[in-house]
């Protein structure tokens, strides 16, 4: 009971009964329009238990449309989405939460005025249940709850190496921070599936390093499915498992990061090709 | 010195959710609450019962449910004044009705009865935001207003239109009517609002205050965490509510003794607004504070001239009081933009420091 903490049990993913490997999410046939304008045409791919995979594509491709298909911020026009293995469409994000997929914004997207306690604290929000007539009284039942997910949270933090900040607003905290407290409150929620929208934007050399090392290490000793999109090439090539490649909404490619460089559609889609 | 936190560490989670994890926050509070119950009440005169403290004490209370909404939740309501309307008229209501019910529990529904209706113009809220939202509180503030004035039922038909409080025993100690006694009075509202407070105290740090903050800093990524924006939203209004019904009650029963529809217009909300905002948003402290400057400094400012014998016209002084008091409240946010609980806050920070500042 008292033994030290395993260090696996840092970061633990919802426990979803899928064997590493097998498929966690499936995305079939999925478009996305807004009016006239089409955001994501007929895309299919899909997750499997364990791994990285990547969504890359250049600007304005759908990769973040697609990330807000599968937690429920869009609603897709046609296909479907399956994740552990039930069929879903139309779903509100707090359900998504529930069903076990977190995610961190392409801009942090962080509660400014509370601490990075609080913050990574609201993380596990879902998990907590105490009503208002124990919130009332707090001592009891209520501080019980809190200091049990308190300690979960402390065991992020040391994780993420951010004690120091632990009572700092996030507002004051400097970007390559707040990225790392973003990525500790969606790792509160303990998910199946985490999803990463651009987790090293305008990062130093430094600050990816780390956050490559912190992205291995909830998906290497915990085994969260991570599915993150990225600009940097050399990050996704060397990260991902898998890589899928968007391009004006349509997929391009889709396999392992080697076969994926190689493709000439999805060179043409970095590079540009004369018309 | 006075204020060092070295060596005071903590060694468990539950030191550290402590209400007062360093130790002179707790003798402070202490030593205020001592004279709160005990050395003013004994020095008091009967007029600073009834124009400082009582009031300092209601005010307070409303803001802090104002402070809820608005402060902890981020949603903007002008409708305050009428929400105390509703927990004062339902107050009035559940004492006429059953004149042997005991005046705490009548109070306690009264507040139930203005967080229904709370919730039912917080329904807004869940589509709109901002100015937008305060637009529709405002329609809240002046339906119940004429519904005050119009609705004879509530007022028990009476051909004045206003409320009267008649005199209401507890315990056979009169607590509320004419023959009130202001100290008893005083110790009930103090009674009242120190358990209020502590609640909402509790309330704000733990998981349901830390969902309201999400909500106020950012309701996309709030709903993200898993939050329902719904019942976080519809619960501030109904927790606040709940506190400025009961401000409201206490307001009528245990102060002015009688009110009129138009005691809940808009310059009420205003006030508690004011206070809300100058006392600090989304802090506890502020409330008193801010109920200190607004409605107490006032009538400090009054009675000023006449004990230091300078003669002077009593409109004079008071052009000269609003004058003060309105320069006092544009300095102070031109210096803390945050309210007074900010300011103490830097104080406090000062004084953990000194005398070494490095």
């Amino acid at each position: 009971m008292n033994a030290p903490l395993e260090h696996t049990e840092i970061v633990a993913a919802g426990d979803d009964g899928i064997a590493p490997g097998e498929l966690l999410m499936d995305v079939r046939n999925v478009s996305l329009r807004f009016g006239g304008v089409k955001a994501i045409t007929d895309i299919s791919f899909n997750v499997k238990k364990g791994e990285i995979r990547a969504i890359i594509g250049p600007n304005g491709a759908g990769k973040t449309s697609m990330l807000n298909v599968i937690n429920g911020f869009y609603t897709p026009q046609e296909g479907s989405i399956t994740f552990r293995g039930v069929e879903r469409r139309a779903m509100k994000p707090h359900h998504a939460v529930r069903q076990g997929i977190a995610r961190t914004f392409q801009n942090v997207a962080l509660f400014k005025g509370m601490s990075t306690l609080d913050n990574i604290m609201a993380g596990r929000s879902v998990k907590m249940h105490r009503g208002l007539g124990w919130q009332m009284l707090w001592h009891g039942p209520a501080l019980q709850e809190e200091i049990a997910h308190r300690e979960k949270v402390e065991e992020i933090i040391d994780f993420l190496e951010i004690q120091h900040i632990r009572r700092t607003p996030v507002g004051k905290l400097p970007y390559g921070l707040q990225k790392r407290v973003e990525l500790g409150r969606a790792l509160a929620m303990e998910p199946s599936l985490l999803l990463l929208d651009e987790p090293m934007a305008g990062m130093n050399l430094e600050e990816k390093e780390d956050m490559s090392r912190f992205i291995l290490d909830v998906n290497g000793q915990r085994g969260t499915t991570i599915c993150l999109i990225e600009h940097d090439m050399g990050v996704v090539m060397d990260l991902s498992d898998r890589v899928v490649v968007l391009d004006y909404g349509k997929k391009i490619a889709d396999g392992v990061p080697d076969d994926v460089k190689s493709d000439q559609q999805v060179i043409d889609a970095y590079l540009g090709v004369a018309h | 010195m006075l204020y060092r936190t070295a060596g005071q560490f903590k060694t468990s989670y539950h030191a550290d959710h402590a209400l007062f994890p360093v130790k002179q926050d707790a003798w402070l509070l202490g030593i205020i609450l001592i004279f709160a119950y005990a050395i003013i009440p004994m020095t008091a005169s009967e007029f600073s019962f009834n124009a400082l403290l009582i009031p300092v004490l209601i005010y307070a209370l409303a803001a802090l449910g104002l402070n809820i909404l608005t402060g902890y939740a981020g949603q903007l309501s002008l409708g305050t004044g009428a929400f105390m309307g509703v927990g004062a008229y339902a107050c009035f209501k559940i004492i006429t009705a059953f004149p042997d019910l005991n005046i705490v529990v009548a109070i306690a529904l009264s507040g139930f009865v203005s967080a229904a209706v709370g919730v039912a113009f917080g329904l807004p809220s869940l589509r709109i935001k901002g100015f937008y939202l305060a637009i529709t509180t405002l329609a809240a503030q002046f339906f119940l207003v004429w519904l005050f004035e119009k609705w004879g039922w509530l007022y028990n038909y009476s051909s004045s239109g206003a409320i009267q409080v008649p005199n209401i025993k507890m315990f056979g100690i009169t607590v509320a009517g004419p023959n009130a006694a202001p100290v008893t009075q005083y110790y009930f509202v103090l009674g009242v609002v120190t358990l209020v407070t502590w609640f909402a105290i509790n309330i704000t740090r733990g998981r349901i205050g830390r969902m309201w903050k999400a909500v106020r800093d950012m309701d996309i990524a709030a709903e993200l965490v898993g939050i329902d924006l719904m019942k976080a939203k519809l619960s501030a209004f109904a927790v606040s509510s709940y506190i400025v019904g009961v401000a409201g009650a206490l307001f009528v029963f245990l102060w002015r003794g009688a009110a009129e529809p138009n005691l809940f217009d808009i310059p009420l909300s205003f006030r508690v607004l004011f206070i809300a905002i100058i006392g600090g948003l989304g802090s506890i402290l502020g409330n008193y504070l801010g109920a200190m400057l607004i409605v107490a400094l006032p009538v400090v400012l009054g009675t000023l001239p006449g004990m230091l014998g300078i003669p002077i016209q009593s409109a004079t002084v008071e052009h000269l009081n609003v004058m003060i008091v309105g320069a006092t409240i544009i300095l102070f946010l031109v210096v803390e933009p945050h309210g007074l609980a900010r300011f103490w806050q830097i104080i406090r920070e000062k004084l953990i420091m000194w005398p070494f500042p490095h």
